[in-house]
Order: structure tokens, then C-alpha cells, then sequence
């Protein structure tokens, strides 16, 4: 997948009236399956396309992104083995990352 | 992400422009970096640090601020020489990796007999293909003909560019002659060096998609490696 497919779904997202999401990894400690810089792509159907970890995270940041397409304002999510979090949605890989969330128009 | 920020950063990626979009995550406040910067986010004081990243190719976060770089680089080019039967599968492939393929053969009935799914065909010899491509250092080389005439002026054009990967099919013996005949031609061996041959790593590939698999694992090895 090109790194910008998630630019060009949200472009067409947005075009067809949805609310739009996007999910970057910012930073990550330890290993961690996709690198600072990584995108997800959300619409306020629940659609999303690429990824922010192996799939370990993306139903949490799904979760977060919800929220902030309803109020505008964007969040930082982290997820580690350090996190409370990790027992449901942690990453087994052992390594933490965070993850910026903001609404796009 | 504004509307007017987010097309302008469509309309750079589609330009293969080079940028970096800074975000403050703490506001959400956003700056797009060119040649120039716009958006409602100060960045003056980082444009040495977001410039840096760029000639990197590097997405991160800068240390003791809540500011998050995220650099989008046009993606890496592979050139394809020869429409062969390897070109059908290493063509999607390589796109699939995300790669940008360029196909040069200047005999017709290949380019048309190869599946060349959204590769950019050139139908030239590959010493006048090759002054189209400009392999820079984003760009992976690999020959597929095993015909002299074709293979060895692209990879001399290829050895005289910044091509990260020049790769060339043909057995042990082939990859001796065709040194031979370079080094003739005025190559230094150091240069000669740079020309990965029998091509690909060795996965034991039979078939042709196999082979295409080997070539494309090497030229991403290449590619990263300084990723670790």
C-alpha cells in the first residue's frame, strides 16, 4: 500500500459527506510494528484503511477517533505493556507507541 | 487537519514534491514545509530540525517539544529493463511494496505481451530511456534481458547516476563477461562493484514470480538498510 492511500481514502471519504479521522503514530519505544509517521484513516462509519500497529490497537484508536470527530478536538492515545490498557488492547510485541488522533476536514 | 491544508498536501504528494506536514499535538495546530511554510502553526524556530528530517526522509517527534514531523517523500522507483516474463510479476509486486515501476524495452511486442499493470512503459533503447528516468537516489535498477546490447548501457547509465540498486539477471559466468565488457567500456571495479549479480537473495527461486520475489527482497534490503 502507498503511504498516502489513507490521504487519498479520506479525500473521497469527505467528497461522499463522511466525518473523517486520521490516526499517526508519533513515537515508539521498544519494538513496535509500524514506524513514527504511520497513518490510519477513519470515517464515522466505522471504515478504516491502513494501520498504527499490527492490528493489536486499531479497535482502541477506532474507539478515540469517534470521539474526536464528534468534538473537533484532537487526542493522544499511547499504548504499552506499561498501560493500564495493555491487558485488553496492549501490544504483545512488548514495545509502546503513541498515537495522535485529529479529525480532518 | 484544515481542508485547505489537507488539499494543499494532496495536491504536493501528487506533484511528488517533497513536505512535511508539523503538527502540535498538543493544539492540533498544523504547518505544511516546503520550499515555503504555510498554516497557523509557528515553526521558525525548527526549520533547521523539520529540514533536517526532510533530507533524512525521517518522521519524528522533536525532542522536548510536543511538535510531530511527518515527512512524505515521493515513493522509491524501480526501472525495469526488459518486459520479460520476471517483469509480470515483479511489476505488481513492486507496486504492491509501494513502489513507483518504470518499464524500458524497446522491442514493442514485449511491452505489450507483459502484464504492465500501471507501470509506466518506455518503449526506447535503454541508453535514451534511461536520460528520461534520471535514476536518482530513490531509484533501484534491475536488467532483465541477458542481451548485451540492451542490459549494458542501462546499467552503465545507472552506474554514471545515484541509483541505490543496480541489479542485473544472468548466471555466474554471464555476470563475469558483462563485467568484463564494463570494465572494458572504462568501469573501475569499485564501480562494477555496486552491480548486484546473479541478482536477487538467494531463496532458492525457480519460477519466474519466485525470481521476482529474490529481486524484490534484495532491492528492499538495499533500501533499508540503514532502517535498523
Amino acid at each position: 500500500m502507498s503511504e498516502t492511500e489513507s490521504l487519498n481514502q479520506i479525500a473521497a471519504w469527505r467528497a461522499a459527506g463522511h466525518k473523517t479521522a486520521l490516526a499517526t503514530v508519533v513515537q515508539t519505544w521498544g519494538s513496535s510494528p509500524r514506524p513514527a509517521g504511520s497513518h490510519m484513516a477513519m470515517n464515522d462509519k466505522g471504515q478504516f484503511v491502513g494501520s498504527v500497529s499490527g492490528g493489536c490497537i486499531e479497535g482502541a484508536v477506532m474507539d478515540a477517533a469517534r470521539e474526536v470527530m464528534a468534538t473537533g478536538t484532537p487526542k493522544t492515545l499511547e499504548f504499552g505493556v506499561t498501560n493500564e490498557m495493555a491487558w485488553e488492547v496492549g501490544l504483545a510485541c512488548g514495545g509502546r507507541v503513541r498515537v495522535f488522533v485529529e479529525a480532518v476536514e | 487537519m484544515k481542508a485547505a491544508l489537507r488539499s494543499e498536501l494532496q495536491a504536493l504528494i501528487a506533484a511528488k514534491a517533497p513536505c512535511a506536514l508539523v503538527t502540535d499535538t498538543n493544539t492540533g495546530a498544523q504547518a505544511l514545509v516546503t520550499d515555503t511554510v504555510q498554516g497557523e502553526l509557528d515553526v521558525a524556530a525548527h526549520l533547521p530540525e523539520i529540514k533536517r528530517l526532510m533530507a533524512a526522509n525521517k518522521s519524528s517527534t522533536i525532542e522536548q517539544t510536543p511538535l510531530f514531523v511527518r515527512v512524505y517523500s515521493p515513493n522509491p522507483r524501480l526501472v525495469v529493463v526488459g518486459a520479460v516474463h520476471i517483469a509480470q510479476s515483479l511489476i505488481p509486486l513492486a507496486q504492491i511494496a509501494g513502489f513507483e515501476v518504470v518499464v524500458i524495452d524497446p522491442r514493442a511486442a514485449f511491452l505489450t505481451a507483459g502484464k504492465l499493470a500501471g507501470a509506466t512503459a518506455i518503449e526506447e533503447w535503454p541508453d535514451d530511456g534511461m536520460k528520461f528516468v534520471k535514476p536518482d537516489s530513490r531509484t533501484a535498477v534491475v536488467t532483465l534481458t541477458h542481451d548485451p546490447k540492451l542490459d549494458d548501457p542501462a546499467l552503465a547509465a545507472a552506474l554514471r547516476s545515484d541509483a541505490f540498486y543496480i541489479g542485473a539477471l544472468g548466471s555466474r559466468k554471464t555476470h563475469e563477461k558483462r563485467l568484463q565488457r564494463l570494465r572494458d567500456d572504462g568501469f573501475a571495479d569499485a564501480d562494477l562493484s555496486r552491480i548486484r549479480g546473479p541478482v536477487g537473495l538467494n531463496i532458492n527461486a525457480i519460477s519466474p514470480a519466485e525470481i521476482a520475489v529474490s529481486i524484490l527482497a534484495q532491492v528492499i534490503e538495499v533500501l533499508r538498510a540503514d532502517a535498523k
